[in-house]
């Protein structure tokens, strides 16, 4: 994983994670159902930020990304962070996204992709002993996250409404 | 050249002439519901992959509403509108018979009109491929979003199954009513058996 060193925000794409030093953020753009996940070193300060599509990678029989999925794309950020200075043990998790977006829904249709990728995020992120320090997840609304690297705050962005900081 | 996904350009040619037939009675149904003349042009229609979708509608963040509904029966996919935050407004106006610019937000009677539009649009689009192809295909209710782009187009495509789809049939249209002038983009996304089965019944060798 490229490392930027520049003070301006990294933009981490669906379905893909980046890491980066204080100082400078991390960003995440129109989580829906999708579900962001930050984990913070506070005393090197290295972050990262990972956009998950889908909670299982178990449920398919091909896989192109692995970062899309929580079971696997959380395991792989952290091994990265801990190959580049982070202490496993020291890491901060905090969970953003995982909404219904749609209204109208019938049951039978869909699934609740974002209610799993919230679980299942809390689940391996238990599994590797990492503490989740806040959330901002589920409802109906997109959120933009940014992680600040300085100080591990999360700024979540949702229209209409003020930034919110966990 | 066309992104074709694929495709020979007379079976996206063939999909395009089925769209605008689609597409053609949609206008006919609305300007029935309204009693007014309604046109609808599709200057445009291509393949684009996923991750390309965002770009074509505008930013990530950018508020748009969507409708979609679920087929299933021989073609197995999902077909969606989207409209950025003023052609939604517009929409409204459009429909409602108000002048242009009355609608600034999105209140019930608001959601329940692009709603119906939506749901009107999908469902004339499919009913005229079945009849002119035969094959049966069953919409879902439509369900609707009004957010962040991203947001919506993610969830939406993740949920019904369809995130590992590498191409998108994008259908630019646009309605008019008098001088007014909406525009907006139509989506089908399917797997490829269902493409190649809805090319086969429109007589195009897959």
């Amino acid at each position: 994983m490229q490392f930027a060193k520049k003070q301006e925000d990294i933009h981490v794409g669906i379905g893909e994670y980046k890491l980066a030093r204080s100082p400078g953020r991390l960003v995440t753009l129109g989580l829906g159902s999708c579900v962001g996940v930050t984990l913070w070193d506070p005393v090197t300060k290295i972050g990262g930020l990972l956009h998950i599509m889908l909670p299982n990678s178990k449920d398919f029989s091909k896989i192109n990304k692995k970062e899309k999925y929580a079971d696997l794309g959380i395991p792989l950020m952290v091994l990265d962070l801990v190959k580049n200075g982070a202490s496993q043990s020291r890491l901060k998790a905090k969970l953003v996204g995982g909404a219904q977006m749609f209204s109208g829904v019938d049951k039978k249709r869909l699934f609740n992709i974002g209610e799993r990728n919230i679980e299942m995020s809390r689940k391996i992120l238990k599994q590797m002993s990492i503490h989740i320090v806040s959330e901002d997840v589920g409802g109906n609304k997109g959120r933009t996250m940014y992680l600040n690297l300085e100080n591990g705050e999360v700024q979540v962005k949702t229209l209409g409404k003020s930034i919110k900081v966990i | 050249m066309r992104e074709t996904g694929g495709l020979s350009e007379m079976q996206l040619d063939a999909l395009q002439e089925i769209s605008n037939i689609g597409l053609g009675h949609a206008a006919t149904a609305l300007a029935e519901m309204l009693d007014s003349k309604i046109g609808m042009g599709v200057p445009k229609s291509s393949f684009v992959a996923f991750d390309k979708v965002i770009d074509i509608i505008g930013g990530y963040e950018e508020l748009v509403s969507c409708v979609s509904l679920q087929l299933e029966g021989d073609i197995k996919g999902i077909v969606f509108y989207i409209f950025n935050e003023q052609s939604t407004y517009s929409l409204v106006d459009m429909l409602m018979g108000f002048a242009d610019g009355t609608t600034n937000e999105l209140d019930e009677l608001a959601t329940s009109t692009i709603n119906e539009i939506g749901n009107i649009l999908t469902g004339s689009f499919i009913s005229a491929i079945t009849d002119f192809t035969g094959l049966r295909i069953n919409p879902s209710t439509p369900i609707f979003a009004f957010d962040m782009l991203a947001a919506v187009f993610t969830s939406l495509v993740i949920e019904c199954g369809q995130s590992e789809g590498d191409n998108i049939l994008t259908i630019e249209t646009q309605l008019f009513r008098d001088d007014q002038k909406v525009s907006g983009h139509f989506f089908l996304m399917s797997e490829p058996e269902s493409i190649e089965k809805l090319l086969l019944a429109l007589g195009i060798e897959a």
